[in-house]
Parts: structure tokens; C-alpha cells; sequence
């Protein structure tokens, strides 16, 4: 497919192709903001380089179909500390599995960046937190959060007050597990949701 | 082999591209919705394929099933495509050429092909907020361009034609440049990198400190842009040199030391007489080439300094207010807030990590203690005698500070006019020094007293702030007062200097007359500007004041960081070696950083700022100098040698809490400022208001200078009555505003009762109606024998069917969700009125029924209740 086409009406018309350049439209971050930089190699681009060197090509135009597994991404600074990072990684990958091609992490990064929009943080977040995947937040899966949080800190009756307690308080129809509805109710009067679902991107030493 | 179907269906895609330019419009509906249709298929398809995944089916089944339904997807579509195509040459065979074709688009299509374009616009601006996979955003990026493209330039019939593509491409190169210059943007603010960087480390409250600082400093480059740029540059490019005039000049007696830097330090000498100061100002009424009215502009940016940051700082807090004020109270999500919100995903240092955990740790047990103990209230006597107790101590700690300060003043008054040289370093700078202190002994002290008062820290840091905020107000009050009564002496003194000036004129002009007999031009009496007999210009002394009172103050804000922290840290780590018990984590420890102290620090920085800067514009300069070089220190000495807190502290909530604060300083700041200025009669013989009665007075004269009209407008508006009925107006629609809000606020209050009734009633419902009321259960027993209830089947028992049944799909296993659904309307039917749910293990869910799949299921089934749970 040849990059440009002529067309009677308007003259030569440029082909939008698949490509990196098109990130900057399907999530909202500019190219300066944190990730691409001013040339579409540079910052985001050379993290996801910087993980697999040998793996990953530097020609990213035909969009090459490669994943790199979980481990090697949530040993990444700004996920390594992060109680959640297997299920940050589960979330954004494709097949759940945790291994993300490089659009997928383009799109975790967007998601939790500043640029994101609340509701699309909401939905994200919830994903994160349902252990399960069943699409409900279950008293299993708050109190998975509370000892991923907590340790070993906090004894089961504890915990199971704590889930209880957050069933109490978020769940509006009673049916004893969240939806994304109560969630996105209790989240959004959050007064620093918005504040700290967010990564930051360490700047890296990278070519 | 999805990848070579996909590869196959391009090229005969884009052959048809040229045929589709012109011959779309009547089928442009169409695809979109199929489009659409296809969307929600394969948004559909994603459920199923996670729930594979969960039953146990290899992943790359999953995947290989996905890519297969997008060329599936694809598929279709072509063909459908391809369908319309056909059915239209059909249709209108008549049309072959491309003129004719546009041509014979009618105006509704036209509007209808423009209405499409610019959904797809609008989809394509609308992309980053779906919750969608990477890949099929591009997918429908993709597509949606393609479209634009395609019929953007068809759009415009002939004349209208190349108008339309010009406007489309310049609208085209607008989105670029605002994107661009959107970039530019960001990429301006200043330190982004320098708070990042913290915030990865210390989290988001922290950072808030920071960002207020960067705040502050964008506020205080506007002020200094206004205070330089129209009363400190003029001065010095147009005004009269340094030495021309007395008020400009060293007096003779100090310039032997006017040069020391003893004396430069305590801003005497040169620096006193100099832009820096009120005094160096002349009162000529228009300066330079340029005709400049500096004393008029002196005065218009005094008020416009005041008018700008009550602007600025209402116009940020109505915003914070719409960003938070969602009106959920802090009761009402405890655990929930803690639990989803207190981990900062922005940490990525594992020692903040740790700190985190442990601080979730306890702030999760204090909840669960608080909890439990809730209404256990043990010897309130004793709790409130030692509130009442720490409040007397503490308001003894206010009145004592304010009276040492008052004190200390007086003193340094008596100090003053005796000789500076036998005057120790001390002696100079008591007021400072003293003021400091207090500030920096006070608050730990009144926290160690609040203590005794136990409350919830939350409640706590309130009483802690308030207290501080008490201290600092009180101090700089009474630093006022006793000032305002240094400036009345200096006033009384002035007024004998001036009549001895007046007099020696006079009697230098009797002298001249007898001598030489002349009584008409007589030149002014030949005198040095260094030797001429000057008033102790109190502006100039009020200025001096604040700007000791700004630098001591840079000066312990320094150290105390030096000290307290850096030092700190330094023993902590190193001595921890050689030291009997664990330095790190037993008492000394690591400082936190101090938010709370560190913000109200700056507030009244500000203050002070907002005081002097009338009387020596030269503060906010030194303001600017002192904001940057705090905001690369602190940050340096935060990510060397403080550790995070302990303390979760609410960043957006308190954000409008500190800038009330703000607000507050800025109108107890701004009173004693314009009632100087109205009030007092300045200085005879320095500063750009002498010789007037009334600072305001240079504002009468410049509207009398005005044209007629003008000034008649202004003499009008001027008018009491006038004044009375706007004042009166205002407060009414101040008063409808409030009464309006009320009435939204109960409003308010009402939704959420009901929703809260709602959500209670729904849970008894739900639950156990054993503690609905006693009414209900009555009513309930009465039934005869409970006969709408049928007794369980004990054949529906099995559980263990159900996980495989989730797991298939297809028209196979419809017949068994249907028995699955008659059964498990059984169960519910059966455990309508279930004693102790809660307790029931919590279980997966079943997918969800999908719509148009042909799986018609009957309604009640989506909630799932009561079924046994799935074996995982």
C-alpha cells in the first residue's frame, strides 16, 4: 500500500498509516508529555526497548507483533513496588496472561498517567482490583486488596471486618458484592483518587 | 491464515476506495451502524473469551478466537460493503463520471455526509475515553481517518468546493498548532521533572507542598512583574540619578559607613536610599520623555497588588471547590477510601513503599479500634478537664508570646534612638530574632500539649493548625501595632523637623531679602542634597522592617532545615554504626517533612510580602529570589534526608482549606496596608506622595486633570448615594446567592436520605427482614404456613455442574442454561428469605447473557443469586 494517493477532487491526500504517530490520538497524551517525546523513539519507545534490547526493533512503523512476558514489566521502577503489578499487567494485557505488546503498555501508561480521564481511571481501577475477573468486586477480592496491602498485619477476622465494612458502605443495591457502578460512585467523591492512580515515568538513562 | 484473509481483503478495499468516494453517500448510513454492530459483537466476544481463560482453556485458544472473530468482523463487513455497492449500481446506473456524481448530491445528503464527517471528527476527539484495547482504538482510529479523508474533500459543490477544503485544512492546522502550543505549554511549567521526582518518592501530599510553592511563585512573578515593571524600572531609566536630590542622597553624617556591610546587612546606608525603599521616590508628577505618572502609577499598583491576589486566589478556590465539592462526606467512605485509594501508585522507591505499608497498616487498625470502640466513651470528666486544661495552657502560650513581642518592640523602639554603634548584634535584631524563636518553639510545644487532649488526629491537625495559625496572626498583630505607634511618634517628630525646615526657609529668604534687597527670585538656598535636614520618613522604616523581618525569616526557615533535618539525617545514618541503640528507628530517627508547617510558613511569608510591598518595592523582588531558591533546597533537602509520613494527609480537601487561609491573610494584610494609606498623611520629604495631604490625593488630581466629561463621570460615581444603592445591591444578590445555595444544599441533603433509606430498605429487603421491624415480621408469621414458599427440591442440590456450563458456549449448551436458570429460580425462590447471607463465600460470576446472540434468556437471571458457587 503506497503511502500517498492521488484523488481528482482535493489532489494528493497522505494515507494515515498504522503507526506510532497515531498513539498521540487514541489516548490523549501528547507527544512532550512524558512519553513519546518530540521524536517517536525516544521516551516511551526506548523503555519498552530498554527491558528486551534484543527483542524489541527499533523500527516500530509496521507495528511488529511482540510481547514481552510480565516479569520482565513489572520489574520496571515504577511498577516494582507496586502491591498490584501482576494484576496492572494482567489488566492491560491482551489475553489477561500479563505480558503486554507494546500498544498495550503504551496504553497502561496513558491510562494511569495524568492525561487520562477520571471514568476511564475508574473503569481501569476496578479492573485492577477484581481478582477474579468476574466483573464484580466480591468480599474475596477486597480482602485479596486488604492483605496485599496490609501483609500479614491484620488478622483474617480483621480483614473479613474490612471487607465488610467496605461492602457496608459502597455497595448502594445489596447484593453483597461492588459493581462498577457503586465503585464509580464511591470512587469519584475520593478526594485523591485522581492524585494517585497515576504512574510517574522515571526518567530512564537510555540512549 | 486471519492474518492473509485480512491481507487478501485490503487491496480489493482499496480498489473500491475510488468507486466509494462518490457513490457512498446514499449508503453512509448503513455501514456506520454496522459498524457500531460490530463493535459491541466484539465487545461481547471479550467476556466470554476472560471466562475461558478462568475455566481452565489454554490462553492462545483465547487469543486464536479473538483474532478470528476481528477477521470474521472484517469479513463481514467487506461483503456487506460489497452488497451496497452492487445494489446501488444497480440503483443509479445511470451515474459514471465523477463530475456528475458530485453533482447530483442533493443538499440533504450533502448536510447528512457533512453531519457524518463530523461525528466520525467527533468519535475520533472522543477515542482516548473509551475504555478500549490499544489495538482496537487504532483499528478505529484508522478507520474513522479514513472515512474523514475520503469525504471531507467531496463535501462543497463547485464555487463552495475549494472554499470548503481551504476551511478544512485550516481548521486542520489550528488543531495542530493548539496541539503544539498545548505541548509548549507543558513543557514550560516550571520544576515538573523536580516534583515528579519527589512525588515518586513521598507520594502525592508532599508534592502538594511543592506544587503550592510553584503556585505561589507563579503569583508572586505576576506582582513582581507589576511592581518592576511600572514603578521600579521607570524610576531607574527615567527618574532623577542617584545624589540629585536630598531624598536620594546618603546624609552627610552616614556616608562614611553608608559602604560597611554591617550596615548594608541591616539595610542601611546605600541600600536605604534606593529603589528598594519608598523613600528613593520622587513626587514629580510625570517622569521622563514618556510623560510617566509615577506617583500615580506608585499608587495604582499598591491596590492592584491587593486586587490581583484576592482575584487570583477566589478564582482558585471556586475551582478547587467544583473539582472536590462533590458533597460525599468523609463518614461516609472510611474503609472504602482507604482501602482503594491509599496506595500511591507513584511510588516507586521501595523504602516509601515500606513506609506506606506500615502507615496503611495502622491507619487500617486505628479504623478497625475506632470501630470497635466507637461508643465506649471511659471517664469523660477527666478528658475534658485536660482539654480545658491544654487550651488554658495553650491561650497562656499566646498571650505570653504576643506580650514578648510587644515587649520586644517597645524596646527595640528605645533602641533606636540611642547610637548604633554601642548597640550589640543582638540589641539590632531582637524583634527578629525574637519572633523566630517564637515560631519556632511554639508549635512543637502546643503539639506536645495537645497530647493531653487525645483527640482523633485528624480532628487533631485541625486544633494543631488552628493554633499556628493563632500564634503567627497574634504575633504579626502585635508586631503591627506596636509599629503603627512607632510610626505616630515618627509622625509627631516629623512634623517639628518640617516647621524647623519651613522656618530655617524662611529665614533664609528674610536673610537674602535684607542682603541683597531683592524680594522676587530668589534662588532656593544652595545646600548639598547631603547636608539638607530631613523627617525620619517612616515608609521607609515599615519597609525596612518587613524586609528584616522576610530575610531573618529565610534565614531560620534555612537553617532549622540545615539543622533539623540535614544534620539529623547525617548523625542518624552515620553514628547508627557505633551507637547503643537503633538510631533509625528509635528516637531520633529521620524528620518527616512537615507539610502542614511548611505551607502555613509560606502563607504568612506571603503576608508579609503583601504588607511590605507598598513600602519597599524591592520585597517582592527579594520574594521571587527566595521562592526559587527554596523550592531547588527543599527539594534537595526532602530527597536527602526526610523520610515520608506517617500521617495520610488529605491533599485536595486541605488544598481549599490552606488557601482560605490564604484568603484570610491576604484581607488581614490588606487592612492595615490601605488604612495607611488612607488614613496617615505621608511623609513631607521623601517617597512619591509628598507634599500631599492624602496618598489619594494623587488620584483626585490626576481625574481633575481629566476632561470634563470624564471627571464629571468620575464625580458621579463618586457619590455616596450612588455608592449606598450599589453596596445595598450587591448585598441583596449576596443574600438571594446564599438563600439560593441553601435551598440546593437541603435539596441535596434530601437525596441523599433517600438514597440512603433506598439502600437500606433494599438490603433488609435483600437480606433478612428478621430486622426490617417488628411489624413486617409479625405480618410475615401470619401467612398460613408459609405457602408461596415451595420447600427446596433436594434434586437441584448438585452444584457441580455449573462451572462446565459457564464454560460452554454455543447452541449446545443453551438447552442446559435453560434448566440451569429454571433451577436456580428454584433455589432463590427456595432461599427467598436467607437467615445469614453475609457469610456465603463469594462467587464468581456467570456471564453475562448476550444480547442478540440468540440465547434468549428470561429476565432475574442476570443477579444470580443463591446459585452454589462455581468450583475455580
Amino acid at each position: 500500500m503506497q503511502k500517498y494517493f492521488y484523488r481528482p477532487s482535493t489532489g494528493w491526500h497522505c494515507r494515515p498509516i498504522e503507526s506510532i504517530y497515531m498513539y498521540p490520538l487514541c489516548t490523549g497524551l501528547t507527544h512532550s508529555q512524558l512519553m513519546l517525546g518530540f521524536s517517536p523513539f525516544s521516551r516511551l519507545h526506548g523503555r519498552f526497548r530498554e527491558l528486551a534490547p534484543n527483542l524489541v526493533p527499533l523500527d516500530y512503523t509496521n507495528n511488529p507483533d511482540i510481547t514481552l512476558t510480565s516479569c520482565l514489566i513489572t520489574a520496571m521502577p515504577e511498577l516494582k513496588e507496586n502491591p498490584f503489578r501482576q494484576r496492572i499487567v494482567e489488566t492491560f494485557s491482551e489475553d489477561g496472561s500479563g505480558d503486554l505488546s507494546f500498544s498495550d503498555f503504551v496504553d497502561m501508561f496513558s491510562i494511569l498517567s495524568e492525561m487520562a480521564p477520571l471514568d476511564l481511571k475508574i473503569t481501569y481501577a476496578f479492573k485492577i482490583y477484581d481478582f477474579n475477573m468476574d466483573g464484580f468486586l466480591c468480599e474475596q477480592d477486597v480482602e485479596e486488596v486488604v492483605h496485599r496491602l496490609t501483609g500479614e498485619e491484620l488478622k483474617p477476622e480483621e480483614r473479613k471486618l474490612v471487607s465488610h465494612r467496605v461492602m457496608e458502605e459502597a455497595d448502594l443495591d445489596g447484593d453483597g458484592k461492588l459493581s462498577l457502578t457503586d465503585f464509580e460512585n464511591m470512587i469519584s467523591k475520593a478526594p485523591d483518587f485522581i492524585s494517585r492512580f497515576k504512574l510517574v515515568s522515571i526518567p530512564c538513562e537510555c540512549q | 491464515k486471519p492474518a492473509a484473509r485480512r491481507k487478501k481483503a485490503k487491496p480489493a478495499d482499496s480498489e473500491e476506495e475510488e468507486e466509494e468516494e462518490e457513490e457512498e453517500a446514499p449508503r453512509k448510513r448503513r455501514p456506520k451502524k454496522r459498524k457500531e454492530g460490530g463493535g459491541e459483537e466484539s465487545e461481547d466476544e471479550r467476556p466470554r473469551g476472560r471466562t475461558k481463560k478462568v475455566t481452565g482453556r489454554k490462553k492462545a485458544v483465547a487469543k486464536g478466537d479473538g483474532t478470528e472473530v476481528n477477521s470474521e468482523e472484517d469479513e463481514g463487513k467487506k461483503k456487506r460493503r460489497r452488497k451496497a455497492v452492487s445494489l446501488l449500481m444497480l440503483s443509479g446506473s445511470s451515474h459514471s463520471g465523477s463530475e456528475s456524481d458530485a453533482e447530483s448530491l442533493s443538499e440533504g445528503e450533502m448536510a447528512r455526509l457533512k453531519e457524518e464527517v463530523e461525528e466520525k471528527k467527533k468519535q475520533i476527539a472522543m477515542l482516548r475515553n473509551k475504555p478500549w484495547r490499544m489495538k482496537r482504538r487504532l483499528n478505529f482510529l484508522k478507520e474513522a481517518q479514513e472515512f474523514v479523508e475520503t469525504f471531507e474533500g467531496a463535501l462543497g459543490k463547485g464555487k463552495g468546493r475549494k472554499l470548503y477544503a481551504f476551511k478544512v485544512m485550516m481548521t486542520k492546522k489550528l488543531i495542530k498548532f493548539n496541539r503544539d502550543f498545548e505541548n509548549f505549554r507543558t513543557a514550560c511549567i516550571p520544576w515538573e521533572r523536580k516534583i515528579k521526582e519527589v512525588e515518586s518518592h513521598f507520594g502525592s501530599s508532599v508534592a502538594s507542598y511543592f506544587i503550592f510553592l510553584r503556585w505561589m511563585y507563579g503569583l508572586n512573578m505576576v506582582l513582581f512583574g507589576f511592581m518592576f515593571g511600572l514603578v521600579v524600572i521607570p524610576e531607574v531609566l527615567m527618574g532623577l540619578p542617584y545624589g540629585s536630590i536630598p531624598r536620594k542622597t546618603v546624609p552627610r553624617d552616614e556616608q562614611d559607613t553608608a559602604m560597611d556591610f554591617s550596615v548594608l546587612f541591616e539595610y542601611g546606608g546605600y541600600c536605604k536610599y534606593s529603589v528598594l525603599f519608598y523613600g528613593y521616590y520622587n513626587n514629580q508628577n510625570t517622569i521622563g520623555l514618556l510623560k510617566f505618572r509615577l506617583p500615580l502609577s506608585y499608587f495604582l499598583v499598591g491596590i492592584g497588588i491587593f486586587g490581583y491576589s484576592l482575584l487570583v486566589v477566589i478564582r482558585t478556590m471556586a475551582r478547587n471547590a467544583n473539582e472536590g465539592g462533590d458533597g460525599a462526606d468523609e463518614g461516609d467512605f472510611i474503609f472504602c477510601w482507604k482501602l482503594f485509594t491509599s496506595w500511591d501508585y507513584l511510588i516507586g522507591n521501595p523504602e516509601t513503599a515500606d513506609n506506606k505499608y506500615a502507615s496503611i497498616t495502622t491507619s487500617f487498625k486505628e479504623s478497625i479500634v475506632d470501630e470497635q470502640e466507637n461508643l465506649k466513651n471511659e471517664n469523660i470528666h477527666l478528658r475534658r478537664f485536660l482539654r480545658v486544661l491544654a487550651n488554658t495552657i495553650i491561650l497562656c502560650c499566646l498571650g505570653g508570646s504576643g506580650y514578648l513581642i510587644y515587649f520586644v518592640v517597645k524596646r527595640s523602639q528605645d533602641y533606636a534612638k540611642m547610637d548604633p554603634s554601642q548597640l550589640s548584634w543582638y540589641q539590632k535584631n531582637e524583634v527578629e530574632f525574637v519572633m523566630s524563636l517564637l515560631g519556632l518553639v511554639c508549635p512543637p510545644l502546643f503539639e506536645t500539649i495537645a497530647e493531653l487532649e487525645d483527640y482523633h488526629p485528624r480532628i487533631a491537625l485541625k486544633w494543631q493548625l488552628g493554633r499556628i495559625f493563632a500564634l503567627f496572626l497574634g504575633n504579626l498583630y502585635t508586631f503591627l501595632f506596636a509599629l503603627i505607634d512607632d510610626v505616630n511618634e515618627k509622625l509627631e517628630n516629623e512634623k517639628l523637623i518640617k516647621n524647623e525646615t519651613f522656618w530655617a526657609l524662611q529665614q533664609y529668604y528674610a536673610n537674602y531679602t535684607l542682603y541683597y534687597n531683592v524680594t522676587e527670585n530668589i534662588p532656593p538656598p544652595n545646600i548639598a542634597p547631603a547636608d539638607v535636614i530631613r523627617g525620619p520618613c517612616w515608609e521607609t522604616q515599615v519597609g525596612i522592617e518587613f524586609v528584616k523581618l522576610t530575610v531573618s525569616d529565610i534565614q531560620v526557615t534555612y537553617i532549622t532545615i540545615l539543622i533539623m533535618d540535614f544534620l539529623r539525617a547525617l548523625i542518624v545514618r552515620f553514628l547508627n554504626y557505633c551507637w547503643c541503640w537503633d538510631l533509625e528507628a528509635g528516637f531520633p530517627s529521620y524528620g518527616e517533612f512537615d507539610i502542614s508547617g511548611n505551607v502555613l510558613g509560606l502563607i504568612f511569608n506571603q503576608g508579609m510580602i503583601w504588607m511590605g510591598a507598598f513600602y519597599a518595592p524591592g520585597l517582592v523582588g527579594i520574594n521571587i529570589l527566595r521562592l526559587v531558591s527554596s523550592m531547588y533546597f527543599q527539594c534537595w533537602a526532602v530527597m536527602s534526608s526526610n523520610v515520608p509520613h506517617e500521617r495520610v494527609f488529605k491533599a485536595s480537601r486541605s488544598n481549599n482549606f490552606y488557601m482560605g487561609i490564604l484568603l484570610l491573610v491576604l484581607f488581614l494584610s490588606l487592612m492595615p496596608v490601605i488604612y495607611t494609606m488612607m488614613t496617615m498623611s505621608p511623609s513631607f520629604d521623601c517617597g512619591p506622595f509628598s507634599g500631599r495631604e492624602k496618598m489619594y490625593d494623587v488620584v483626585i488630581e490626576t481625574i481633575q486633570n481629566l476632561p470634563a466629561f470624564m471627571a464629571n463621570i468620575f464625580i458621579y460615581a463618586s457619590n455616596p448615594g450612588l455608592i449606598i444603592s450599589i453596596v445595598l445591591l450587591m448585598v441583596l444578590a449576596i443574600y438571594y446567592l446564599h438563600t439560593v445555595s441553601e435551598g440546593y444544599q437541603k435539596a441535596n441533603m434530601d437525596l441523599k436520605k433517600k438514597m440512603q433509606m433506598q439502600r437500606d430498605e433494599e438490603k433488609n429487603r435483600r437480606n433478612n427482614k428478621d430486622s426490617t421491624n417488628q411489624v413486617m415480621k409479625d405480618l410475615e408469621d401470619l401467612l398460613p404456613n408459609k405457602s408461596l414458599i415451595p420447600p427446596p427440591e433436594p434434586a437441584s442440590q448438585p452444584p457441580g455442574k455449573s462451572p462446565k456450563v459457564t464454560g460452554k458456549t454455543g447452541t449446545a449448551a443453551n438447552g442446559k442454561t435453560v434448566n440451569l436458570v429454571n433451577f436456580e429460580k428454584d433455589v432463590s425462590l427456595a432461599a427467598a428469605n436467607p437467615r445469614g447471607p453475609m457469610t456465603r463465600p463469594p462467587t464468581a460470576r456467570h456471564p453475562r447473557p448476550l444480547p442478540g446472540a440468540g440465547r434468549g434468556l428470561p429476565p432475574g437471571y442476570g443477579r444470580g443469586r443463591g446459585r452454589p458457587p462455581p468450583m475455580r
